[in-house]
C-alpha cells in the first residue's frame, strides 16, 4: 500500500428506493488525515450513502474499497471489522451501565468471561492518544450529552476504528463543547485516521474540515477543498441549486404584552419542579429566542404555553387574559399557535393521511364539521390551498403523512397553525433536521408575522438561528431563565457560558 | 442468500384485499393438511364445509342467523381497537346485554309496544357501562387494559351462571335455563318460515353507520387520531381520557346489542351456553377485515359459514367439528402474520463478495 492510498474509496454507488435515486453514482474518497465534510439538503442522499457505507442498507451497485482492497460490507459488524466506526446523532448507549460497561457491551469473551482488566486499560490508552478521557465506573446516566457524545467516540475506537463518522454531532452541543469536540476530532486525524463530518451549519464545516463533498438530489454536485474564500452563500446554493438571499429583519415598532409568564412552576413534583419560578413576556412584533441545552427545562416550558402542562403555581397571560390552570383550547381559542420540536409526536400523525393530520386541532369547527359531522370536501379544500400556498411537495392530500420529508412536515405544520393567523406562535427548533432552503423559508414566514405585529417565542438550540430571528434572548438552565439579553448583545460567548450555567459576572 | 425485511414507502391499496384473501387461502391450505391427518379426502371436506353453509335458501339464511351476533362483535372489537382501547371482553358485555335483555323482556307490568325498544337500549347500556370500567381503569390509573377487559369476562359469566343456578333457575326442569321472554318481547322475524330475525337488520345497518361515524363524524376522526397517536390528539386539544370512554361505550354497546339479538331473535331466554365464544370470534373477525366496519360483515359470514359448515362436514366425513375453532385461531396467525407484509415486504438478496 502506498502513502497515497486513500484508506476509504466508495466507487459508482446507487442505491434505489421504489422509484426513488437516493444514491445515483456516487464517489468519496478518504484519506488518512482528512477530516471531509459532508453536506447537503435533507433528502440529498447523505445518510443513505453513511447508511451504505455502515451496512444498514445493500448497494443496487458500486462498491467500497479500504486500503485499496474492495471489501463486502452486508451489515454493521462487517462495517466495524473494516475498521468503520460511526456515531449517530441519537447515542447508542445504555444509560443504566457504566462507561466501561458500555464499552464491553458485543465485546468478543473469553470462555464466557468478560476481561474488564483489558477492557480499562485500552479504555485509557484511548484517553492517553486521543485525549479522549472519561471515569469508566461512571453511569452513562450521570454523563452530559457531550460526555455521552465522547463516549460513543471512545467505543467507535475501542471497537478499532480508523475511519469514523460523525453525523450531525454538534446539534446537541453548546458552543465550548463543540469545541472540545473539534479538539477531539484533530487529534484523531493526528494519528491518521480519517473522519467523515456531516454538518448543516456551515460556519463549523468551513472551521474543522479540510475538504467538503456536496450532494443534492442524490449526486455529488461539487468535491472541494477548504480554502477561507469560500463562503456561506457559495456551499449554501451549492446545497439547494439556487441562489439564496438571507432574510431581512426590518425594524418593527414592539406594541402590547401579547403573552406573559409570570413566576411559572411546572413539571416534575411541586416540591422539585423543573421549571422554578420563570417569568418571561413576549410582546406584539416580538420574536424572543430562548436558548438553552436540551433538557434544561425548554419542552415542559412549551407544554405549559401549550395548555399540556398545568404549572403547579404562577399565571399565563394572553393578550390580557389570566389563565392559572388553562387547558389546550383555551389557549388555542385565545390565539395560540404552536410548531412542536417532536413534529412527528406531537405535531402530527404520521400513519394518517396528510389532510387528516393538518386539520386535527381544528377539525370540531366549521368549515371542516358542523354538529359533529365531518365535510371531507372543505378539508381536501383547506389543505390543497395550504400545500400550494406552502409549496409543499406530496404526492396528494391523501398520502400517508409520514412519507413526506423532514422540510415538508415542518411546512405541513406551519401551515396547519399560520392558517388561523395566531396572534402568539409558539415554535420549538423550527429548522432542526431540515435544509437551507426550507429553513429560510420559515424563517421568512416568522419575519412576516413579526411584521404583521404578532409575537413569536422560538424555542431552539442553533445559536446563529436565534440570532438571526431574535430580538431578545432568554437563555435556559435547569429550569431557570438565567438573563434575558437584547439581541445585539448577545455573542456566542456570552450565551454559551450562560447555557452552561455560568452567571454572567465578568461580561 | 440473504432474506431479510425492508419498510414499505407506502402501502399499495390492492393490499388490502388481497392480503385478509391470502391469508384465508394459507388457513386452508395449513388446516387441510389435519384434515387429511383425520383421515379425510381434503378437497371433499372443504366442498361440504363451504356448500352446506350456502346450498339452500334454509342453510343461507342459518349462516346469516350465526353471522348476525358475529358482525356486531367484531364492530365492537373493531371499534375498541381503532382508538388502540384493547377490548377482549366483548364476551362478557355480550353476555350483560342477553341478561339485561331478558329481565326486561320478562316483566310483566311493562305496556306491550315498548319491551323491544327498551330491552335493545337496556342491553346497548348494559354491554356499554360494563366496557367503560376498564376505560376509567386504563385512563385514570393506567390498568393495562387486556387484563382487565379479558377478566371482567369471567366475573359476568361465573355471575350469569350464579343467576341461572339460583333467581333464574327454571322451577320446573331444574335446567340452568332462565325463563322465556314474553311473546311480545320477540325480535320480529323478517322472513315467514325462518329464523331469520330484526337483528339481523340492525346488524346491517350497525355496520354502516359504524363505518359512517369512523369516517365523516369528529368522534370517529378523534378515535382514529387517539389511537394513532395519543400526544399528537392531546396536544391539538382532544381529551383523550373522554374518546377512550366514548370508544368504550360504543364498543360495549354494539356487544350488548349482540346479546339482545340473540336473547330476543333466538333462544328468547338466557342459559349457559348461549355465547360460543362470539366476543373472542370478534377479534378475529375485527382483525380479518383490518378493522373496517364495512369489511367486518364478509369477515363474520366467512367465520359464521365455517361454524355452520363444520357439523355438516363433521357427519359427512368423520373429520372433528373442533376443526372450526381451529381454523379460527389459524386465520388470526395468518392474518397478524400478512399484516406485517401491508408495511414490510422481503427482499431476497444474492450475497456478492466482490
Amino acid at each position: 500500500m502506498s502513502q497515497n492510498t486513500p484508506i476509504l474509496n466508495l466507487r459508482g454507488i446507487c442505491k434505489n428506493f421504489g422509484s426513488v435515486q437516493a444514491n445515483k453514482d456516487v464517489d468519496l474518497t478518504l484519506h488518512k488525515g482528512d477530516i471531509l465534510g459532508l453536506l447537503g439538503e435533507n433528502g440529498a442522499g447523505k445518510t443513505t450513502l453513511m447508511n451504505v457505507l455502515f451496512g444498514t442498507y445493500a448497494a443496487d451497485s458500486g462498491h467500497i474499497e479500504i486500503d485499496g482492497l474492495p471489501v463486502a460490507i452486508h451489515n454493521s459488524a462487517d462495517a466495524i471489522a473494516c475498521g468503520i466506526g460511526m456515531v449517530h446523532q441519537h447515542f447508542h448507549l445504555v444509560a443504566r451501565h457504566s462507561v466501561i460497561e458500555n464499552l464491553m457491551v458485543g465485546q468478543p469473551s473469553k470462555h464466557g468471561m468478560l476481561d474488564r482488566a483489558d477492557a480499562e486499560a485500552r479504555l485509557a490508552k484511548i484517553g492517553e492518544d486521543f485525549d479522549l478521557k472519561l471515569p469508566s465506573d461512571a453511569l452513562v446516566s450521570d454523563l452530559t450529552i457531550g460526555e455521552q457524545q465522547r463516549l460513543e467516540i471512545i467505543k467507535a475506537l475501542f471497537r478499532g476504528a480508523r475511519i469514523l463518522i460523525l453525523d450531525e454531532p454538534t446539534a446537541v452541543l453548546t458552543p465550548q463543547e463543540t469545541e472540545g469536540l473539534f479538539k477531539a476530532m484533530r487529534a484523531l486525524i493526528d494519528k491518521g485516521m480519517g473522519v467523515i463530518f456531516i454538518s448543516h451549519k456551515l460556519f463549523e464545516v468551513r472551521e474543522i474540515t479540510n475538504r467538503m463533498m456536496i450532494m443534492r438530489l442524490g449526486v455529488v454536485t461539487a468535491t472541494l477543498d477548504n480554502t477561507p474564500d469560500l463562503t456561506d452563500r457559495q456551499l449554501g446554493e451549492l446545497m439547494c441549486g439556487h441562489e439564496l438571499t438571507p432574510p431581512e429583519k426590518p425594524a418593527v415598532e414592539v406594541g402590547r404584552v401579547l403573552l406573559r409568564l409570570s413566576n411559572i412552576t411546572a413539571g416534575g413534583t411541586p416540591e422539585r419542579p423543573v421549571l422554578k419560578d420563570v417569568s418571561l413576556d413576549v410582546r406584539a412584533g416580538e420574536i424572543v429566542g430562548l436558548a438553552g441545552v436540551s433538557g434544561n427545562g425548554q419542552s415542559q416550558l412549551a407544554e405549559v404555553i401549550a395548555g399540556v402542562l398545568q404549572p403547579h403555581s404562577g399565571t399565563i397571560e394572553i393578550d390580557g387574559n389570566v389563565l392559572s390552570r388553562p387547558t389546550v383550547n383555551e389557549i388555542k381559542a385565545l390565539g395560540v399557535g404552536r410548531v412542536p420540536e417532536d413534529r412527528m409526536g406531537t405535531g402530527l400523525i404520521t400513519s394518517l393521511p396528510l389532510s387528516d393530520s393538518m386539520v386535527l386541532p381544528r377539525i370540531g369547527q366549521p368549515p371542516f364539521s358542523r354538529y359533529g359531522v365531518i365535510d371531507r370536501g372543505a378539508i381536501s379544500k383547506f389543505v390543497a390551498e395550504q400545500v400550494e400556498t406552502f409549496g409543499i411537495k406530496t404526492a396528494s392530500v391523501d398520502i400517508r403523512t409520514g412519507t413526506l420529508s423532514g422540510g415538508n412536515l415542518q411546512k405541513a405544520l406551519l401551515a396547519r397553525e399560520m392558517a388561523w393567523d395566531p396572534l402568539i406562535l409558539l415554535v420549538a427548533q423550527p429548522t432542526r433536521g431540515i435544509d437551507v432552503g426550507a429553513g429560510e423559508f420559515v424563517h421568512r414566514q416568522f419575519l412576516d408575522m413579526r411584521a404583521r405585529g404578532r409575537g413569536l417565542l422560538v424555542i431552539s438550540e442553533d445559536l446563529e438561528e436565534l440570532f438571526t430571528l431574535s430580538d431578545r434572548i432568554a437563555v435556559i438552565y435547569e429550569g431557570r431563565i438565567m438573563s434575558i439579553i437584547p439581541a445585539a448583545e448577545a455573542t456566542a460567548r456570552n450565551v454559551g457560558l450562560l447555557m452552561a450555567g455560568f452567571q454572567e459576572d465578568a461580561a | 442468500m440473504k432474506v431479510r425485511l425492508e419498510q414499505r414507502e407506502k402501502s399499495s391499496p390492492w393490499l388490502n384485499l388481497a392480503l385478509p384473501l391470502m391469508a384465508i387461502a394459507a388457513t386452508l391450505v395449513l388446516c387441510g393438511g389435519l384434515i387429511a391427518l383425520a383421515g379425510a379426502n381434503v378437497l371433499e371436506a372443504y366442498t361440504v364445509l363451504f356448500a352446506s353453509a350456502l346450498d339452500s335458501k334454509f342453510n343461507l339464511v342459518e349462516t346469516i342467523v350465526k353471522a348476525t351476533p358475529l358482525v356486531l362483535t367484531g364492530l365492537a372489537v373493531a371499534v375498541a381497537f381503532r382508538a388502540k382501547f384493547w377490548n377482549i371482553g366483548a364476551e362478557g358485555q355480550f353476555l350483560l346485554g342477553a341478561m339485561a335483555a331478558v329481565f326486561i323482556g320478562t316483566q310483566e307490568g311493562l305496556p306491550t309496544w315498548s319491551l323491544v325498544p327498551l330491552m335493545i337500549v337496556c342491553g346497548i347500556l348494559a354491554g356499554g357501562l360494563w366496557a367503560v370500567l376498564p376505560a376509567i381503569l386504563k385512563t385514570r390509573f393506567k390498568v393495562d387494559d387486556v387484563v382487565t377487559t379479558l377478566l371482567l369476562n369471567f366475573i359476568v359469566f361465573y355471575a350469569m351462571m350464579a343467576l341461572l343456578d339460583g333467581p333464574w333457575k327454571d322451577p320446573l326442569s331444574g335446567y340452568p335455563d332462565s325463563p322465556d321472554v314474553l311473546m311480545e318481547a320477540e325480535y320480529p322475524i323478517l322472513l315467514t318460515a325462518t329464523r331469520l330475525h330484526l337483528g339481523a337488520l340492525m346488524a346491517g345497518l350497525a355496520a354502516i353507520f359504524i363505518w359512517w361515524l369512523m369516517r365523516f363524524t369528529t368522534l370517529g376522526f378523534a378515535i382514529r387520531a387517539v389511537g394513532e397517536n395519543p400526544r399528537a390528539a392531546a396536544y391539538a386539544g382532544h381529551n383523550i381520557t373522554r374518546v377512550i370512554i366514548l370508544t368504550a361505550l360504543i364498543s360495549g354497546g354494539l356487544a350488548g346489542l349482540a346479546g339482545v339479538g340473540e336473547a330476543a331473535g333466538l333462544h328468547f331466554q338466557v342459559m349457559a351456553g348461549i355465547s360460543t365464544g362470539y366476543g373472542y370470534t370478534g377479534i378475529v373477525i375485527a382483525m380479518l377485515a383490518r378493522l373496517n366496519p364495512l369489511g367486518v360483515v364478509p369477515s363474520a359470514i366467512f367465520f359464521a359459514i365455517i361454524i355452520t359448515g363444520a357439523e355438516a362436514m363433521s357427519r359427512a366425513t368423520g373429520v372433528p367439528v373442533f376443526l372450526a375453532d381451529v381454523i379460527q385461531g389459524t386465520a388470526l396467525m395468518t392474518m397478524l402474520i400478512a399484516l406485517l407484509f401491508t408495511s414490510y415486504r422481503l427482499r431476497v438478496s444474492l450475497s456478492s463478495h466482490g
